[in-house]
């Protein structure tokens, strides 16, 4: 949300329900209808690949918006995020393949149920600060793992377990094209919620706690009951995400959810922006699309001096990973406020275009 | 007059470190007491214990008749018991309003799900409600250009009031201040002493107060403590303090006594002549 220096002049509030809007301005709310809009037409007009691509920012943003609640807003930290969302999608898997239950509710009950493993974990993850506190969670991280692989009933073990196409009242959706509108449904979902709940009671309770923890105890605020709800709610959010996840790929398998999965979910809100519910958005479009850039690159490069140096093709892999941890070190060293500052300072100079000074 | 606190015989040891000893005091319903006393006397220290940041090693804390002595920080500001800091202790990233609204903490009533559903539950509309009764506090507090500001970047003085307008938000019923007036100027003291007569007298709520400047102490509370390393030496109503020996003794020290004593400014000066 803009801060007062964006607000235009002239626009003036006259009631404090004016001033308590999501937007700051009609034309920005606009502005989000009109893409949320064409973002309804995209399965016409993009192919398969970057329609995978777009369903995967949106379910991936769902679960870095969980860590941020947790990083950003109540200032704790976890880098066992990924086993968080790997559970979401187990759980959604297992419910729908083993109960009469549709998937249009497993997803759903997946979260709760992440959630409420997150409490579990929060609890004395809540007691923690700093270094204990990320020792705490690389412990949850492997302790999941270690659970799905020996857990053969629930996981499929070293069989990556499979899941059903998502469906609803006997209808299924097959397709990426069909699927893409469950994801856009649940990102907006969930960006909408997190927003109110951003502005809300408990909402400004977890902000309290990560700016100064002891004053916000003498405000009336309870820190363990907080700190424990603000790790249920990141592992409610990498839940959903997890088992829209597991609906889209229709297999689970653990492959690729390690820790450098967890690390990843963190790369989303740093370079997005720690504490900002749209930058996590950007950023996990930007972790996203930066593999995929990547490649487009060392096409364009392929033959040159560049390429036979550092044979590109073959080392693609790798150069990939180094990319993220550079991109990481470049963002918390000159934008540590990540995307969503830059944004609002391009929004800044553009308001008063060609007069910005 | 009723009693709005009652510490009984508290004692507070960090280690070997004896930070209070055997402090008793009761402070009545809607009055403005003052603790003073030099550096390191235990003037916050009892603050913390009454406000449950620390645990007394002995001792009873008495609020409104009922035994707080175990219980936690945020159950003691439910019961309506509201305080600043001596260091500032703002939300810094939070904007003034949002500072302020945490103190309504206690007063909403819409968790983590009704408010995340906002339009739905009526969260809105509570959210609206309180926003005027903060909006009551800036306008006492006279807060009204920055109230969307971000707290870190507003001035010293400016950050004092906003700390003062969120403990007001409590609605509490007994205010601890731990040295609202430290580095400020004289106008902004003289505000600040106005803010809190008012806190007194309008908002009939019971003010402690730490201060360590004696002319506003002298001026505006009603009875005055003095600490001591850790020890109460006096209490009663300002003149009776100051006229008091130990306390003359604790701030000026005993062999200077005769040089910098105000009576007998003369012949002091003489002999130093």
């Amino acid at each position: 949300m803009a801060g007062p220096a964006l607000i235009p002049a002239g626009d003036f509030r006259t009631s404090y329900a004016a001033d308590a809007t999501i937007f700051p301005t009609t034309t920005s709310r606009n502005f989000a209808i009109a893409g949320v809009a064409l973002l309804c037409l995209a399965p016409q007009f993009f192919s398969g690949y970057w329609l995978s691509i777009l369903i995967q920012i949106g379910i991936f943003s769902i679960a870095a918006l969980g860590l941020n609640i947790l990083v950003g807003f109540t200032g704790q930290i976890s880098i066992g995020h990924a086993a968080f969302f790997l559970l979401g999608a187990f759980t959604s898997a297992y419910i729908s393949n083993n109960a009469p239950i549709p998937v249009f509710f497993a997803i759903p009950l997946a979260g709760i149920v992440t959630a409420l493993v997150g409490l579990i974990f929060g609890i004395p993850a809540a007691r923690l600060k700093g270094l204990y506190l990320v020792i705490a969670t690389l412990a949850a991280q492997y302790i999941l793992l270690d659970f799905f692989s020996r857990a053969e009933w629930f996981s499929g073990g070293s069989v990556p377990a499979s899941a059903e196409p998502f469906s609803i009242f006997g209808y299924t959706l097959r397709g990426d094209r069909q699927y893409f509108y469950v994801v856009l449904a649940y990102v907006l979902a969930s960006y909408i919620l997190v927003t109110n709940l951003m502005r809300t009671r408990d909402g400004r309770a977890l902000v309290a706690i990560r700016d100064h923890y002891l004053s916000a105890e003498i405000m009336g605020i309870n820190l363990t009951k907080y700190r424990t709800l603000s790790f249920g709610l990141a592992a409610f959010f990498a839940g959903i995400a997890g088992a829209l996840y597991a609906h889209y790929q229709l297999v689970v398998s653990q492959e690729g959810f390690g820790i450098e999965r967890s690390i990843l979910f963190l790369a989303m809100i740093i370079i997005g922006g720690t504490g900002s519910v749209m930058g996590t958005l950007m950023g996990t479009a930007f972790v996203v699309l930066l593999p995929e850039s990547m490649e487009f690159i060392s096409l364009y490069l392929k033959g040159g001096a560049i390429d036979k140096a550092l044979s590109l093709n073959t080392n693609i892999t790798f150069l990939r990973e180094i990319a993220i941890g550079v991109i990481i070190i470049a963002f918390l060293m000159f934008e540590p406020d990540g995307l969503a500052h830059r944004w609002r300072q391009i929004k800044a100079y553009w308001k008063l275009y060609p007069f910005s000074h | 007059m009723a009693t709005s606190l009652e510490v009984r015989g508290v004692s507070l040891r960090f280690g070997g470190v004896r930070a209070l000893t055997d402090v008793s005091f009761a402070i009545r319903e809607g009055e403005l007491f003052s603790i003073i006393g030099p550096n390191g006397a235990g003037k916050t220290s009892i603050v913390n214990c009454i406000s449950g940041r620390y645990k007394p090693t002995e001792g009873q804390l008495f609020y409104q008749g009922r035994d707080i002595t175990g219980l936690t920080p945020n159950a003691r500001a439910s019961l309506g018991i509201g305080r600043t800091f001596q260091n500032l202790a703002l939300f810094h990233h939070m904007s003034v309003l949002d500072n302020i609204m945490v103190g309504r903490h206690h007063l909403l009533k819409n968790n983590f799900l009704t408010g995340s559903l906002y339009w739905l539950t009526g969260a809105r509309k509570e959210e609206l409600e309180h926003r005027r009764k903060v909006e009551e506090i800036i306008d006492f507090l006279d807060l009204q250009s920055v109230r969307k500001a971000t707290a870190g970047t507003l001035s010293y003085g400016l950050r004092k009031r906003v700390e003062l307008a969120r403990a007001m938000a409590l609605e509490p019923r007994l205010i601890l201040l731990d040295e609202p007036m430290a580095g400020m100027n004289f106008e902004e003291k003289e505000d600040m002493a106005r803010y809190i007569v008012d806190l007194n007298e309008e908002f009939g709520m019971t003010v402690v107060m730490i201060e360590h400047d004696m002319g506003v102490v002298m001026d505006i509370s009603h009875r005055v403590m003095v600490l001591d390393f850790g020890k109460k030496i006096a209490e009663g109503d300002p003149g009776t303090v100051l006229a008091d020996p130990h306390v003359r003794r604790a701030y000026l020290g005993e062999e200077d006594e005769v040089l910098v004593d105000p009576d007998d400014a003369s012949p002091a000066q003489e002999s130093a002549a």
